[in-house]
């Protein structure tokens, strides 16, 4: 298996140009919590020219909408949830200076595109591991849109994140490139 | 007639709920065991193994083993035998899941259509009523997420599409599906009926235990040769390449009009919950 690269946002330029579809990666630091509710608001207030409620430039928002947390708990269960739905936003995001996003799936050429002229990457955490994902977020503050529940954008800490790169600037895709081998 | 009081319903449906989410069945956890024995792709294993340990860890904490705990689709079996007293059995219903949305801290995912607003306590759940023989009655949960509930269909087919016809579309769907619905997967299939029994049939296939023999051996072996194809997509778990894409596929059939062959796919991920009670 490939090195592990371990990274914390803001990402750099550098730092995503680095990176290559198929990486493995252990996030540490302060990332978002949006998924289609959330986006839908975000690319609204930038249609309106408005200021946004996070810092887009050189974050990571986690396509994720949490169970509520136990007493005791940062989070409850956090796995990602599918990417395709916020496709329609994600460009928008990307040309603010978003540069990370964190779901699961395959994503539209439009984003791809974006990716690539932005300078975007995609990752993926494991779908349906909801639980032991949990495990790695230490902290959950509601930041914005507390009105959407388990739609409210977070901020959250991680610490050793597990993601895999799934498109990089280069315009390479793992979903596409990982089935080729084993198909018959 | 045997009075069954709702306050039965409303703690069982409850109860059901918190338990669904948090306790795979030990079907799927001999279907992740079997998968990871035949997966090829080192990236596939490791996904297997995740997702085994994290229903581990649901069991363990009491957590729900995904964050989607689904709309509550529930499978309501009345005896004819069977009056219901002390209010109406649906309310009793929706009751139960609002309390075991809230005590279990499950997400809740119901919301208006349009405007998106949560309805803020996972109802109204998706409720399924047969009358049946007899002076009890089966409850049925089984919570399903909307990322492999996205990646289903009802086709209506031409009868001259036949078997071959239908095998085509069940695996471009999974092709199609990808990553989407978190693979391995379990593929509900309903054949038959009409519009709305198809997609039905389907979704009770999934209650079927995993790894277990289809009744009917013509669907048997459709079961067999669905599984062979699917797997061959190269799909893998996570849709990152590999040899298991479905843990298995499950066909449910009944007749249909001489003009229609309908087909429903109903996608279901490895977070196969479903938690039944007789009362």
């Amino acid at each position: 298996m490939e090195n592990i690269i371990r990274l914390t946002p803001p990402l750099s330029e550098e730092t995503v140009a680095s990176l290559k579809s198929g990486d493995r990666v252990l996030i540490t630091g302060t990332i978002y919590t949006g998924r289609d509710a959330a986006h839908k608001r975000l690319v609204d207030l930038l249609e309106k020219g408005e200021a946004l409620p996070i810092p887009l430039k050189g974050e990571i928002i986690y396509f994720v909408g949490p169970t509520p947390a136990k007493p005791g708990k940062a989070i409850g269960s956090a796995g990602p949830t599918t990417s395709y739905r916020m496709d329609s936003y994600s460009p928008r995001l990307l040309a603010e200076g978003l540069k990370g996003m964190i779901g699961k799936g395959g994503r539209s050429l439009e984003v791809r595109e974006a990716i690539k002229k932005h300078h975007g990457i995609y990752f993926a955490a494991t779908g349906g591991a909801g639980a032991l994902l949990a495990q790695r977020i230490k902290k959950a503050e509601v930041v914005a849109y507390e009105d959407l529940g388990p739609e409210a954008i977070r901020r959250i800490e991680v610490e050793d994140f597990p993601v895999v790169v799934i498109n990089d600037i280069h315009g390479n895709d793992l979903y596409e490139q990982g089935v080729i081998p084993y198909k018959r | 007639m045997r009075e069954i009081n709702i306050s039965e319903v409303v703690k069982t449906v409850s109860r059901l709920c918190v338990d669904a989410n948090c306790n795979l069945g030990a079907d799927m956890f001999r279907a992740l065991d079997r998968a990871a024995a035949i997966e090829e792709s080192p990236t596939g294993k490791d996904g297997i193994a995740q997702l085994k340990e994290n229903a581990e860890i649901a069991i363990r904490d009491q957590v729900p083993i995904c964050q989607d705990t689904g709309l509550a689709v529930i499978f309501a079996e009345l005896g004819q035998e069977v009056r219901i007293v002390g209010g109406n059995l649906e309310e009793a219903i929706n009751e139960g899941v609002r309390q075991g949305y809230l005590e279990g801290y499950l997400r809740k995912s119901a919301c208006h259509p349009f405007t998106r607003a949560n309805t803020g306590d996972n109802t109204p759940a998706i409720i399924h009523y047969s009358l049946v023989a007899g002076d009890a009655l089966k409850l049925t949960v089984a919570p399903k997420g909307g990322g492999s509930e996205n990646m289903s269909k009802v086709v209506m087919l031409k009868p001259a599409d036949g078997i071959a016809g239908i095998k085509e579309q069940v695996v471009e769907w999974v092709r199609q599906a990808g990553g989407n619905p978190c693979p391995p997967t379990i593929v509900g299939v309903g054949i038959g009926g009409n519009f709305e029994r198809s997609a039905l049939l389907a979704k009770e296939a999934l209650l079927r235990e995993v790894g277990s023999v289809n009744p009917d051996s013509e669907l048997q072996v459709l079961e067999d040769e669905l599984m062979e194809a699917i797997n061959n997509l190269g799909v893998g778990p996570q849709g990152l390449g590999g040899r298991v894409t479905s843990f298995a596929v499950h066909v449910k059939m009944q007749p249909c009009h001489i003009a229609s062959l309908p087909l429903a796919i109903n996608i279901q991920c490895h977070a196969a919950r479903h938690k039944e009670a007789v009362l």
